[in-house]
């Protein structure tokens, strides 16, 4: 009988100290903390590279934040250097605005059918296939963009420009669809079954049950959706690099080439500038109004979700 | 005024009307997907071949290869793969095992939310700015993979959480019941139960990066490189090349050599970038493939 040996209540004591104060156990801890904090260190990061580089971007003599704001053309990397990031901002949301008119009705109505009209075998299928739509390399879509659409478009109106920012918008369009689809769909099926029965119960049939009664109990989470699908399309940068024509114009014609503000950081750095001048800091200004642009959207996106949040 | 029955049969009419506009605009966007795979097969199926795969870039197109490019893409997915999965499964099981309910927590929380909609040029700006100028890494592969690491850490940790989650509240009071300590809850019943929902969120991840163009090209990656990093302890120049030297070498990935073909004029660089295309969604869509297939058998093996 050695194990009476030691008094009961001194073996439950080690047992407590030994699983509560294991030094291991603490340390461990302490490692997955620091990985969680990482993150914050990223955020950090990109915060403190976008000041530290485009607060000396304006403290240049010919550079002020006016000019910034107003000035209507953007030639960094000519002789006759204008600083106005208007013409960036109007390629980027045109892009963007063309985008969205492809991929918000075509994404909704995908999402109505696969969420009301067809059965869970069919959407089980069909769900991830389309999602390989935004699984495809923007670089692929790119190419796809000046070699398939653009040429088609070409066809049906021969004074269009090969590089274009119809044919990006569109294809960038295609590309979001899932983010749409998918997500609208996950939001339309978290809508109570109680819902639709009332609803088919007082003789409504399937189309006015899904635009009447599950549309706005999921407005929040397709809300949320749209504004994922946005922000993509104004941060997406390969496609309307390749396909959108690269020239910095002030313009909202989009039979009309131009350049995004992705397109103008891709352009410089494919070109060797060197660490320090102002061409190189004009890419942390334009990416300042991007990261903005894009907070801006994000910041949205949360609020809206809270604000048409149903809670069943 | 209607009668009963004109009203069902417009209802009906409606449904099926819209049945089939559904149906049509899944169509066009599948059918959109063919035609992409079709027409980059069509261009550039007749130039891939072995002396593709095998060849260093060249000024003269039908010589050109993509050698450079995918050992390039390769050894990027390796330093992103071993930075990234242990960094945000750690994250993933901090935030749903040990995090306490407090503000810090929801500090993370909020931005590992921003982060993920931060568009993938930024983190080649970051990059740029505090890897290669500040840290001194330089236009490096491991530059290119922590970069590519940073972008994709929100996806994974996101994964691990929701895969954490899905295991029931019982199968840990079981085993803290058996005296377990957290950790090994974590790393004996967690981790294991959550491997298959974890790796079908890595490999979706990993995906994405090999895909991705723009934020290499900020860092400054180069487009025409004909050599390949030195290998671990093999000789060059009469002197034996340490273990982590490639880490530091110049690089170009896939898609960046795809781009600088794009972006030429003429007919025979289309047909490389075609075939690099090809390459390129070959490794996409088969990483998608597989992620797909672990979620079914995941899903139809799980019965807790």
């Amino acid at each position: 009988m050695t194990h009476l040996a030691v008094p009961i209540r001194a073996r439950v004591l080690s047992v407590q100290a030994a699983t509560r104060a294991r030094p291991v156990e603490r340390m461990i801890e302490f490692g997955l903390l620091l990985a969680a904090v990482f993150s914050v260190f990223i955020t950090a990061g990109i915060v403190y590279v976008l000041f530290s580089e485009a607060i000396p971007f304006f403290a240049h003599e010919e550079v002020t934040l006016r000019g910034f704001l107003t000035d209507r053309q953007w030639t960094p990397l000519f002789s006759d250097k204008h600083f106005g990031i208007m013409p960036l901002v109007s390629g980027t949301l045109m892009t963007t605005l063309i985008a969205v008119c492809v991929a918000l009705p075509i994404g909704t109505a995908i999402a109505f059918w696969l969420s009301e009209f067809v059965s869970p075998r069919v959407r089980e299928i069909i769900k991830p296939v389309l999602e390989l739509l935004s699984a495809v390399p923007t670089v692929v879509y790119g190419y796809f963009a000046i070699t398939v659409i653009a040429p088609a478009m070409q066809r049906l109106n021969p004074d269009l420009p090969l590089f274009n920012m119809l044919a990006a918008g569109i294809v960038m369009g295609l590309m979001i669809v899932p983010y749409v689809s998918s997500l609208s769909e996950d939001a339309m099926r978290a809508v109570p079954m109680l819902l639709r029965e009332g609803s088919y119960g007082m003789g409504a049939n399937r189309l006015t049950t899904a635009l009447r009664v599950v549309f706005p109990a999921a407005l929040s989470g397709i809300a949320a959706s749209y504004i994922l699908a946005i922000s993509r399309a104004v941060g997406e940068t390969m496609i309307v690099a390749i396909a959108a024509g690269n020239q910095p114009k002030l313009t909202f014609d989009p039979t009309e080439g131009a350049a995004t503000i992705t397109a103008y950081i891709v352009q410089v750095s494919m070109g060797d500038l060197p660490h320090g001048s102002i061409e190189y800091q004009t890419i942390f200004a334009a990416g300042i109004t991007l990261f903005f642009m894009t907070l801006a959207f994000n910041l949205l996106g949360a609020w809206l979700k809270k604000r048409y949040r149903q809670v069943y | 005024m209607l009668t009963t029955e004109q009203v069902i049969a417009k209802g009906r009419l409606h449904d099926r009307v819209f049945f089939l506009v559904g149906l049509t605009l899944t169509i066009i966007c599948l059918g959109t997907l063919a035609v992409l795979l079709y027409n980059l097969l069509a261009a550039g199926l007749p130039r891939l071949n072995l002396d593709f795969l095998t060849s260093f870039p060249s000024r003269r197109a039908a010589k050109a290869g993509i050698l450079s490019a995918w050992v390039g893409s390769v050894l990027v997915m390796l330093v992103t793969a071993a930075t990234a999965i242990p960094l945000g499964v750690a994250a993933g099981v901090y935030l749903e095992e040990y995090a306490r309910k407090n503000w810090f927590t929801s500090l993370i929380e909020v931005n590992i939310a921003n982060l993920a909609g931060v568009p993938s040029i930024i983190y080649g700006l970051m990059a740029l700015g505090l890897l290669v100028y500040q840290f001194r890494f330089g236009q490096s592969i491991l530059t290119g993979g922590v970069t590519l690491a940073f972008l994709i850490l929100p996806i994974v940790i996101v994964a691990t959480r929701e895969a954490i989650r899905a295991i029931p509240q019982h199968m840990r009071e079981a085993a803290y019941a058996l005296g377990a300590t957290r950790w090994q809850v974590v790393k004996d019943h967690l981790l294991p139960y959550s491997s298959g929902g974890i790796s079908t969120g890595v490999i979706i991840a990993l995906s994405r990066a090999i895909g991705e163009t723009a934020p290499l090209v900020t860092i400054g990656a180069l487009t025409y490189i004909a050599f390949l990093p030195p290998a671990p302890f093999s000789t060059v120049e009469g002197r034996v090349v340490g273990p982590t030297e490639w880490l530091m070498s110049p690089f170009t990935v896939l898609p960046i050599q795809m781009f600088n073909w794009v972006s030429r004029p003429g007919d025979d660089f289309a047909a490389n970038a075609a075939a690099a295309g090809i390459v390129l969604m070959a490794a996409t869509l088969s990483m998608n493939l597989v992620a797909i297939v672990i979620r079914a058998r995941v899903r139809r093996r799980v019965k807790w």
